[in-house]
């Protein structure tokens, strides 16, 4: 009797026989391309032929291989528990196995305390996230191994999702970074998050094993792994087989006759029902009357054959595209050109023009304009007369189709873009920055992984009877309920129709967030590579309730839009700046990559050199590396750290006691009162220093839930340094309550704000109840916390007199009151100012935690650099009274927002713009923005929000920003 | 404490309380049916909602910030779902949430569900708030003391017959007996609490006798099950709407659960006002009731205690007091946001009785699970080394394969142990 191992994973299927005496005999992987059941039958029948006349057991496993153990009724061996009994018996003496799969990842503790950790629902850092990022990068999967091998550095890029990543990855590449240290940052990315994420607090040592696909194929991964862990792991032979041996190998196998079973399967095969929605088009004719609606709206737009007159060029150099377009003064298109930016645009624009002049000698151009991610690269590198910000080029173009357009919405493959138009000018933008899913990338990865381009794919589901209904929500929890779908029995023409629709709900319901589709407005324009998916374009109007408007020219509205621009601007007779024939012909492009050291950001540049010596700067936060550092630079971020300096000169006396104080989320606010309190007591008072990536590295191993904020997240690191420090013992009290500013029903903190310290005292090591004073206290009520502090002392410190604590309390009151009126007086001298000058003042709204530059990123100094002054919330938060909010208005830090926002609305001009921060993670935001944009809006203003993470990228943050002020300059 | 936000609600009004039906949602298993009844008897039309498909996750999606907590999207989705089907008079429906006043997302549900509502052009609906905290005030609708009481009974027979019925239905021979003798006790105590009985301590002591003594006429089979406890956020705990059948899918997997009981979560609000005095300073009066109503209900898990005892294959929650002292060594008993430091305490105590393969089934991204669900569980761990304990994230997104999956690792180390 021969025993099969089966392990069917999210993305391979991989089979195992062995003998009577345990040994592998034969062995099968592939992908499986979600067709899992079709090809369990196929190696059933080969292994069948293979035996001739043997019996066999059989068992399954892996993370696919439940559904359908279960409907063949089949012994089933969880994977991760069939993983550590195959470790146990291939590899005994091992530590520690990491496993990264399609779409798991796994490590296992086998000694010291058996553990299990396998990714909750959020999978970055798996070979799906590889995947994603070598087809971002233009290259098969296995050559990023090959890539990364030749690197010189490591660029630090987002781990925890592919958009982050993405957003870290495609500017790096517009920017001409070498690809190879791309590369290597991706991999060392999925590093991080499988630390970050499954270690919690559990170091990794010893005997590491290294199982799975990505850790099989990529020798790079498995140096970035040790090298991160400084341990060397091993990965053995049959290191992808390690599961469906373990499946074999656990003691469940039951005998069956596997042809028999090849049979089932196949009758198998698409018998439970799933859950439905309305086919797209019930008939061909649907589909024509659709068609010719369609065309209709481009109707008079003519494609020329050759320049007629002056021409204008427009450029849109996007994340993942590069689009040019030349228009004759009609606007009518002249050479469209619309190709993926494989990284770097210049030379795409380089040939694009090469060839128009030379097929084209006299063409006589009027202006040239440029718009997207590479705008100044681009300007600066061709000499382009204009760059516009893509939001303006859009609405430019959406313009010219319908000249009353309301509401713009753009999906193109990363970005969905859209923004409502209310006056004549572009009033609230939307951005997709948490999520992906509702992008063109989306559907491409799912025609990908299914076998098909992603024009056939879409062209499938036009007229599939009973799409899928997937609901919205991110591509990884998308693709288990796809897979889920077909073993229910979808088909793939249902799959491509349910994704279709949920593309447009993630888009509607995710991005927007409008709550009606109504709230859209009635003159939409669509755009974008994606709209051009008639399913996409059919699913969008069928949710609206109403037509919308699809340009002839949808993907090229940004380059259309650059060009008309540039037309407007120009006079006729006008001659372009653009580089002639000769010009380019003497083009040389170089680019070098460095590291910024004049701040803690340590921005990575890229400085493009041309052949006229010209250079180009990307990637920088500021304009401290381009040395045009602007003179009157008023920003309250940097204010109230430097104030905050003044509390963190660590000067340790001798023969006092040293109380240490981690920088992180409450501290930011409550260090001049906490710091007083102690110093008065009689205490050193240590405080961390700012954070960095290095620092939040150092505590990234105990972080048990890896969903919580960045900010609290970079706590775990402060307690690292402060531990190595050598204090006498850590101060981080939990608080329920914040001070009470009397603005709401209530004044608690978070959850999260108040009991981190449980976190810190719960997963790291060697913190007790001693080392680590965290017992609760309020500081709302002098009267109560003085009663309480004399409590905590009297438990830790009982030498320290009772007497003392009353005046200290009084004290460290007084400091905090005089921080906070510095703050304020300083943030109102700053909008005078502001207002002298003729400057915008951006309210840039967060929490009091959000100066640290490791969690803003330095968004406040980009905001200066655009030539605005930046404030705080809580500089201006006292300026309005107590008023009804629409929601439970219960959070001291929050309620300032509402106040801030409330404020900003009550301005009659819009000198005063509010900028939000989000935190990803931050669920209280959830409640917050929509009732801080409310506020605003209800007034007419403009609400601008910005999501933050780890991510350290601008680019997108400074379309946002200078979108907003070009509105604001135009309302 | 005032409220702020009193000009922006719609009252209900003494009028309203004739003829307007408040629809509520399906929040416990068969303690929503008692509460009802409770209501019923102060005169308000109360009705449960239990439409539970996809369309329900689909309007709350629609109305309520994706980001929310998935139980917002639940218990707000049916509210909204069921103003749509056309089932009711727009104009004689009030709705009713929950809120316990505490520091986490969970007391904007109300909130969130008026701003929905003025979306939809229903502003004029109003939404009732069920709270200790007087945070708004109806002139129709007050909770008095008395009906308070009423429903800390509702509860208390709600949790007894959830612990008999998830310790007889893995057993029984006859498949169906004991949800036949659920459905029999629903309505015996439904009838009870409609006509203002079994709401006396008296009369609670006999009907936990009688209720025990029935379920113990189930007949059983002799067999061992892996004992698997639930803990985790107060929704997706117990409404298999929430969880994607989490009992169901464990019944299917050969195993006996043990939930620990709605009540609880009361008392810990109640114990909280103990503990918030002890650290916060605070009315001496509250202190004192709280006091006399922990010990009341202490007097109750007695009479559920001594049901039990005659029959060997029940076992009996711990007293509260109990799990408040193992929930100390795990956690500040400070912690009272969300579920707050009650979630360590029952998880410890479902491992002293035996039920060491605990899930706690939380929403993802759920704040105050950071800190009292993964947040502690590796203090768990080091306390008590048997404890199998994995977090299952619930969501509108996520799927039930990878859900089960997950639980399916669970039982094959429990599995494992017991060999």
């Amino acid at each position: 009797m021969k025993t099969i191992g089966f392990d069917v994973g999210s993305t391979t299927l991989k089979c195992v026989v062995l003998d009577e005496n345990e040994n592998i005999v034969y062995k099968d992987y592939q992908r499986h391309r979600s067709k899992a059941g079709e090809l369990c039958a196929e190696f059933l029948r080969t292994i069948v032929g293979k035996f001739p006349g043997e019996k066999f057991e059989i068992a399954m496993s892996g993370s696919a291989g439940m559904g359908l153990a279960e409907q063949l009724g089949l012994p089933f061996s969880q994977e991760v528990f069939a993983m550590r009994i195959a470790a146990r018996r291939l590899a005994p003496g091992t530590d520690t196995v990491i496993e990264l799969g399609g779409e798991d990842a796994k490590i296992i503790f086998l000694t010291g305390g058996f553990e299990m950790r396998m990714n909750g629902t959020c999978a970055g850092g798996t070979g799906a996230f590889i995947d994603q990022m070598a087809s971002l990068m233009n290259v098969e999967p296995i050559e990023l191994n090959e890539l990364a091998s030749r690197h010189e550095k490591v660029y630090s890029i987002a781990s925890r999702c592919g958009v982050f990543a993405k957003s870290d990855i495609q500017p790096l590449l517009n920017q001409g970074a070498r690809r190879e240290d791309v590369a290597a940052g991706i991999l060392y990315a999925v590093v991080n998050q499988t630390v970050a994420g499954l270690a919690q607090g559990r170091e990794i040592s010893g005997n590491v094993l290294y199982l799975g696909g990505p850790l099989t194929f990529f020798p790079e991964l498995r140096k970035a792994f040790d090298k991160t862990l400084g341990v060397s792991g091993v990965c053995p032979e049959d290191s992808l087989f390690f599961v469906s041996l373990g499946a074999a190998l656990a003691g469940v196998a039951e005998e069956c006759d596997l042809l028999e079973l090849a049979e089932r399967i196949d009758r198998h095969e698409g018998m439970s029902a799933y859950i439905s929605t309305e086919p797209l088009f019930r008939n061909e004719a649907e589909y024509q009357d659709f068609l010719k609606r369609h065309a209709k709206s481009s109707e008079g737009l003519l494609e020329l054959d050759a320049p007629s007159g002056e021409m204008c060029l427009g450029i849109d150099a996007g994340s993942t595209t590069v689009k040019a377009v030349l228009i004759d003064s009609a606007g009518n298109l002249f050479r469209t050109m619309y190709r993926p930016n494989s990284g770097n645009p210049v030379p795409i624009i380089r040939d694009y023009l090469e060839s128009l002049y030379r097929d084209f000698p006299d063409i006589r151009i009027r202006g040239a304009a440029v718009t997207g991610y590479g705008e100044d690269l681009i300007k600066s590198a061709f000499k382009a007369d204009f760059g516009l910000v893509e939001t303006v080029a859009h609405f430019t173009a959406a313009k010219r189709f319908r000249p009353d357009v309301d509401f713009i919405l753009d999906i193109g493959g990363q970005d969905i873009k859209c923004f409502r138009i209310r006056g004549g000018a572009i009033d609230s933008i939307f951005l997709n920055e948490a999520c992906s899913s509702g992008c063109g990338s989306f559907l491409q990865t799912f025609a990908g992984a299914l076998g098909y381009s992603v024009q056939e794919f879409s062209k499938i589901g036009l007229l599939a009877e009973s799409p899928v209904d997937l609901g919205s929500r991110c591509t990884v929890f998308m693709n288990s309920s796809v897979k889920q779908a077909q073993k229910d029995g979808a088909t793939v023409a249902d799959i491509s129709a349910g994704l279709s629709i949920s593309v447009v709900k993630n888009a509607l319901y995710k991005v927007i967030r409008c709550a009606t589709p109504e709230a859209l407005g009635k003159n939409v324009v669509v755009q974008g590579g994606t709209f051009l998916n008639d399913a996409v374009l059919r699913a969008f109007e069928r949710e609206l309730g109403h037509d919308v408007i699809r340009p002839k020219t949808a993907a090229l509205m940004g380059a259309y839009g650059a060009a008309l621009y540039a037309l407007s601007r120009t006079e006729p007779g006008a001659r372009s700046s653009l580089l002639d024939a000769e010009g380019l012909a003497n083009f040389r492009h170089e680019t070098k990559a460095t590291t910024c050291q004049g701040c803690g950001n340590h921005c990575h540049l890229t400085i493009n050199t041309f052949n006229d010596g010209a250079r180009y700067i990307a990637g920088n936060r500021c304009e401290k590396p381009l040395g045009t550092r602007k003179a009157e630079h008023l920003d309250l971020y940097e204010y109230k750290l430097e104030l905050l300096k003044k509390y963190r000169g660590n000067e340790r006396e001798e023969g006092k006691r040293t109380l240490g104080i981690p920088m992180g989320l409450n501290f930011y606010e409550l260090l001049p009162f906490w710091h007083t309190f102690w110093t008065e007591l009689g205490f050193n008072v240590l405080v961390s220093p700012d954070s960095d990536r290095a620092l939040y590295r150092k505590g990234q191993h105990t972080i048990p839930s890896d969903t919580a904020c960045y900010p609290a997240k970079l706590v775990h690191g402060h307690i690292e340094w402060l531990l190595e420090q050598g204090v006498d013992a850590i101060f981080y009290p939990d608080m329920s309550y914040n001070v009470d500013e009397e603005m709401g029903v209530n004044h608690y903190n978070c959850p999260v704000v108040a009991y981190y310290p449980q976190v810190l005292l719960n997963n790291v090591r060697v913190l007790t109840l001693k080392n680590l004073i965290c017992d609760c206290v309020s500081i709302s009520d002098r009267r109560q916390f003085v009663k309480r502090m004399t409590r905590i002392i009297a438990n830790h410190f009982p030498d320290v007199a009772a007497s003392g604590i009353k005046g200290a309390a009084e004290k460290a009151y007084a400091e905090y009151a005089a921080y906070f009126a510095a703050v304020r007086a300083k943030g109102s001298e700053y909008i005078d100012l502001a207002k002298e000058k003729g400057m915008p003042v951006v309210v840039l709204t967060g929490r009091p935690y959000h100066i640290d530059p490791e969690i803003s990123h330095g968004i406040d100094r980009l905001i200066c650099s655009l030539g605005a002054a930046v404030v705080t919330e809580d500089s201006i938060s006292d300026r309005i009274g107590r008023f009804p909010v629409h929601v439970m208005n219960q959070w001291t830090y929050h309620a300032r927002m509402y106040a801030a926002a409330k404020y900003v609305a009550a301005q009659p001009s819009n000198d005063l713009l509010l900028v939000q921060l989000v935190s990803f993670g931050c669920g209280v935001d959830a409640v917050t923005t929509d009732e801080v944009r409310s506020i605003l809006e209800d007034a007419g203003k403009l609400y601008t929000q910005i999501k933050i993470d780890e991510i350290s990228n601008m680019g997108a943050v400074k379309i946002r920003l200078r979108s907003l002020f070009s509105a604001a300059e135009k309302a | 404490m005032s409220s702020n936000t009193e000009k922006l609600y719609t009252e209900f009004t003494a009028e309203m309380k004739k003829d307007y039906t408040i629809l509520a949602p399906d929040i416990f298993p068969t303690h929503m049916e008692f509460l009802q009844k409770v209501f019923e008897l102060n005169g308000f039309n109360v009705e449960v909602l239990h439409d539970e498909d996809r369309s329900v996750i689909d309007t709350g999606l629609k109305y309520i910030h994706n980001d929310m907590c998935y139980p917002a999207i639940c218990v707000v989705g049916q509210q909204l779902h069921a103003l749509m089907s056309g089932k009711y008079d727009l104009h004689k429906v009030a709705l009713v949430q929950f809120q316990t006043g505490g520091g986490c997302r969970a007391s904007n549900y109300i909130m969130l569900l008026r701003k929905a509502l003025e979306n939809m052009g229903m502003g004029y609906i109003p939404v009732l708030s069920v709270n200790f905290a007087g945070l708004e005030k109806h002139s129709g609708f007050k909770i008095t003391t008395k009906m308070a009481m009423q429903a800390f009974y509702a509860l208390a027979y709600g949790d007894m017959i959830l612990l008999l019925k998830n310790q007889c239905e893995p057993y029984e021979v006859n498949k169906g007996d004991t949800r036949k003798m659920v459905l029999r006790w629903v309505e015996k105590i439904g009838r009870q609490l409609a006509h203002d009985k079994g709401m006396t301590d008296r009369e609670l002591r006999e009907n936990f006798k009688e209720i025990a003594a029935d379920f113990h006429v189930i007949p059983r089979e002799d067999k061992k099950l892996t004992k698997v406890g639930i803990v985790g956020e107060i929704y997706v705990k117990y409404s298999s709407f929430g969880n994607n059948g989490l009992e169901k899918f464990l019944l299917s997997q050969g195993c006996e659960f043990m939930v620990p009981g709605v009540l609880g979560f009361f008392q810990a609000y109640i114990k909280n006002i103990e503990l918030d005095y002890n650290n916060y300073g605070g009315s001496r009066l509250k202190l004192e009731i709280s006091k006399l109503l922990l010990k009341k209900i202490a007097n109750w898990e007695k009479y559920m205690d001594e049901a039990l005892v005659p029959y060997p294959e029940f076992v009996a929650p711990m007293p509260f007091d109990k799990v408040v002292e193992l929930a100390e060594p795990i956690i500040d008993l400070g912690v009272k946001m969300g579920e707050g430091w009650l979630l360590p305490g029952e998880v410890a105590e479902l491992i002293e009785l035996g039920y060491s393969n605990v899930i706690c089934a939380q929403p993802f991204g759920c704040l105050p699970n950071h800190i009292v669900g993964k947040g502690t569980i590796r203090r768990i761990r080091d306390l008590y080394p048997k404890a199998n304990i994995f977090p299952v994230d619930y969501d509108a997104g996520a799927s039930k394969v990878n859900q089960e999956n997950r639980i399916k690792l669970m039982l094959a180390i429990a599995n494992e142990e017991d060999k």
